[in-house]
């Protein structure tokens, strides 16, 4: 258990530097996603499956949503989106 | 020392609005820099035809190259500094759970021993949250409602403003696939499972893992799925602004009075009608079920309201 433990936390130091370094905005949101998630396991490891629960449904589920939708508004996704299917017309 | 900085300030407002000559001459003209190489740099800048004069372009370019590499090895040494600190910090933190922890003291003490007994919750986290710090919570109510109140501020979109609105509800589901197959089978399956254990969360809050802040937040993301699958059309028969203002404002106002109650007979030790149950079944554990309800309802109404807000400027 103590080496699934010490495997999730170097995920997680990866995925923070991972985030940092990543150009491309949707990827560092997914990155943000597979860190949260891998919090939850975390939280599940350190006995508190209260904070498990909350964290899989706001920081994987909730504030990712919301910076989908901030990155749609300022039209980053749809830029990337639109070379491959050509849906908008600006 | 000034005009280094508005130097510094050129270089980085220079993509939007580039310096012309005479600009870019008081800027540099004070910087004592003349050194023979400068006929090299000038070759490299000969196709740069947007500003004419080739030397000031030089010097600027020089200046803005020493502030550059001045700027990046202070910020390594800023990094390197802050992760040595933290580190030295982190091989100070005690063990996890050892016993020589400072949080191990008389308060954890009694929140394990009393805590069933006094609060009735079988759940130790939702006996402190929702009865010793039950202040605590109602703030922390109070703080998601302020924001979904600055967010409504901000982004919400007024009534009479006609023209905008009807730009947002075409520009909303311009990339979106309206009534998309797979999404809405998968909503229509996950859904109700969705609400049904954000519910089981929210009354389960007392007797094991759960409560009203994930339970809310669980329900709320239901409704988002919900939404995004069928389009607001369907979302508006249940829930609207003023679902969102109703609901809220119920919630919020009956953690405070109820709370008020408790603390009021408790701090005068009056008797109080609220008992504690008996532990482990369904209706126990006094006011934590109901606040524990009244919680989830705002979280939920929060989470939804900040998707609509964000997406459409409106509920």
């Amino acid at each position: 258990m103590n080496l699934f433990l010490l495997l999730l936390l170097l995920i997680l130091i990866f995925n923070a530097i991972a985030v940092v370094l990543t150009k491309n905005l949707l990827a560092t949101c997914l990155i943000f996603m597979a860190q949260s998630t891998v919090m939850v396991l975390v939280w599940i490891l350190l006995e508190s499956p209260d904070l498990a629960i909350t964290e899989a449904a706001v920081g994987a589920g909730v504030s990712s949503l919301l910076m989908f939708i901030t990155l749609k508004k300022i039209h980053v996704i749809d830029e990337e989106a639109g070379k491959g299917g050509g849906n908008h017309n600006e | 020392m000034s005009n280094r900085f508005r130097v510094l300030r050129a270089f980085f407002t220079e993509s939007e609005s580039p310096l012309d000559t005479d600009q870019i001459r008081t800027l540099t003209g004070s910087v004592p820099d003349n050194r023979p190489g400068d006929a090299d740099m000038l070759v490299t800048h000969e196709n740069n035809i947007r500003w004419s004069g080739r030397n000031l372009d030089n010097r600027f370019e020089k200046s803005k190259k020493r502030i550059t590499a001045v700027y990046r090895v202070f910020s390594v040494l800023a990094a390197v500094m802050i992760i040595a600190v933290l580190l030295f910090t982190v091989t100070d933190l005690p063990s996890f759970g050892g016993v020589e922890k400072p949080t191990q003291n008389e308060v954890q003490q009694r929140y394990l021993e009393k805590g069933l007994e006094e609060g009735g919750a079988t759940n130790l986290v939702a006996n402190m949250i929702l009865d010793y710090r039950a202040f605590d919570t109602l703030g922390e109510s109070n703080v998601l409602f302020m924001a979904v109140c600055t967010v409504i501020l901000l982004l919400r979109i007024s009534q009479g403003d006609t023209d905008r609105r009807l730009r947002e509800e075409n520009d909303d589901r311009h990339f979106e696939p309206k009534n998309d197959l797979i999404l809405q089978t998968g909503a229509r399956v996950l859904v109700p499972v969705i609400q049904l254990f954000g519910i089981y969360v929210i009354l389960n809050g007392h007797l094991g893992p759960g409560g009203g802040f994930s339970g809310g937040a669980i329900m709320g993301a239901g409704l988002i799925l919900y939404l995004s699958a069928f389009g607001f059309a369907r979302t508006e028969r249940f829930f609207t602004f003023r679902t969102f203002k109703t609901v809220s404002f119920t919630a919020l106002s009956f953690y405070a009075l109820s709370k008020a109650y408790s603390f009021f007979t408790g701090a005068n030790h009056l008797p109080s009608v609220i008992t504690t149950g008996t532990p482990g079944a369904i209706l126990s554990a006094g006011l934590i079920l109901p606040l524990n309800i009244a919680v989830g309802l705002v979280v939920c109404c929060t989470m939804y309201a900040f998707y609509t807000l964000f997406r459409k400027g409106d509920m």
